[in-house]
């Protein structure tokens, strides 16, 4: 039992992440409302940012941004010998940083879409659109 | 439909769920994700290009390509927004609404849609239009300046401190969108037109794909910012440095541009006379 819980704890981002994904997976298959979709879309992504900004993660260690001296110039470090454990992993947090913006830009692009659905259908719902296409 | 969802959910859950013990455990130092190329980015970054903050030496050199692509989607993605929504032009006559600031009567006036705007004591205002709170106004006017202020740090300061071009260009496009919304979309587009978005975000990632050519001119690698270093007259560490802020800039503006762009678009169903 104590094993359990403990491997509970120590993997319990991923428990997390797959929690947020399952609600926005559940969001884009179960929900018929267009707006609705987009957001589950946004739930999606929300939790493979969070699992990759989680796997960045080290014990006892710090935000990536070497620490420099303050007597000295601004490129020299104090410490001569950088240690890769004292640091955090950038290399998640550099993916992430990207992916939120392009996902800000893409869920413009998704809400445009969204416009142009309800200019030509006059509703958002997917079964209505979908009758609609029909009975032209 | 919504039970077949669930068991779809369901068992894509419990596949994840069964893998999860395979996974390295919550900040472990020895994972598989910290132990290749992040060890030679964390203690060779500085020395090869004098940029403590190593999430921007990663974003802006190391993985320089990567980030020239996600700016041209962010681009591409205003583009897209633009051609959706946009129209021109459909009608040259338009009805607007002109309130008497002192009176407070309004008057409809169907005019050339050249000449809308707010001329001496009338003011344009909305077809839903509610006063405007002098507080929220007032309180934006102050703050705006400070954001812009804070932004423009934020990339410029992006090497030493977290930041860099993607926030500090979402901070940027922020303050736009934020005077926007606490006045109405046509101060916003008056201060920053809609041809300035287009120049802007176009400009910016003209700068970063011309900082990669110039590299290139020069003989070196494209990206490879040691270039720089015959140009600026500095060590070509310092140059790689230069290079990441030029960079940065070109970002900065792109997204800042492309997210205003967006803005506008969406919020008036692409005939930038109403917004929200």
């Amino acid at each position: 039992m104590s094993e359990i819980i403990s491997s509970v704890v120590a993997h319990y981002n991923y428990w997390i992440y797959i929690a947020l994904m399952m609600i926005g997976l559940y969001a884009v298959i179960g929900k018929k409302n267009l707006i609705k979709k987009i957001i589950g879309v946004n739930i999606f992504q929300t939790a493979i940012i969070l699992f990759y900004v989680s796997i960045g993660a080290k014990k006892g260690a710090t935000i990536p941004i070497i620490h420099h001296g303050p007597g000295g110039g601004h490129h020299e470090t104090t410490a001569s010998v950088i240690e890769a454990s004292q640091y955090m992993n950038p290399l998640p947090h550099v993916l992430m940083l990207t992916a939120i913006v392009v996902a800000v830009a893409t869920l413009g692009v998704a809400l445009a879409l969204a416009i142009k659905v309800y200019n030509q259908y006059g509703t958002l719902e997917e079964d209505e659109i979908l009758s609609r296409i029909r009975v032209r | 439909m919504k039970f077949l969802g669930i068991i779809v959910v369901v068992i894509t859950g419990a596949l994840l769920v069964y893998t999860t013990g395979d996974f390295p455990s919550w900040s472990d130092p020895a994972s598989p994700a910290s132990t290749h190329v992040s060890p030679h980015y964390i203690e060779k970054g500085m020395h090869e290009t004098a940029a403590p903050n190593i999430v921007t030496a990663v974003l802006a050199d190391y993985r320089g390509f990567d980030t020239l692509f996600e700016t041209t989607v962010v681009f591409c993605a205003g583009v897209v927004c633009f051609f959706l929504l946009r129209i021109p032009g459909r009608s040259p006559f338009t009805e607007c609404q002109y309130r008497h600031k002192a009176t407070g009567i309004t008057v409809r006036v169907k005019h050339d849609r050249k000449m809308s705007g707010s001329f001496g004591e009338f003011e344009r205002i909305d077809t839903l239009w509610t006063p405007h709170d002098l507080i929220i106004q007032t309180a934006c006017r102050i703050l705006i300046p400070f954001i812009q202020l804070f932004a423009l740090y934020v990339i410029a300061h992006g090497h030493h401190s977290p930041g860099g071009g993607f926030q500090g260009g979402v901070i940027l496009g922020a303050s736009i969108i934020l005077l926007a919304i606490s006045h109405d979309l046509r101060t916003a587009l008056d201060r920053l037109g809609e041809k300035a978005h287009a120049i802007l975000c176009s400009v910016g990632v003209l700068v970063y794909a011309g900082t990669g050519a110039v590299c290139m001119v020069l003989g070196f690698n494209f990206l490879d910012y040691g270039a720089l270093a015959r140009i600026l007259h500095v060590d070509p560490v310092m140059a790689r440095s230069h290079g990441i802020l030029v960079v940065e800039v070109g970002v900065g503006l792109a997204v800042m541009a492309a997210l205003i762009w967006i803005y506008s678009n969406v919020s008036s169903r692409g005939n930038y006379d109403e917004g929200l």
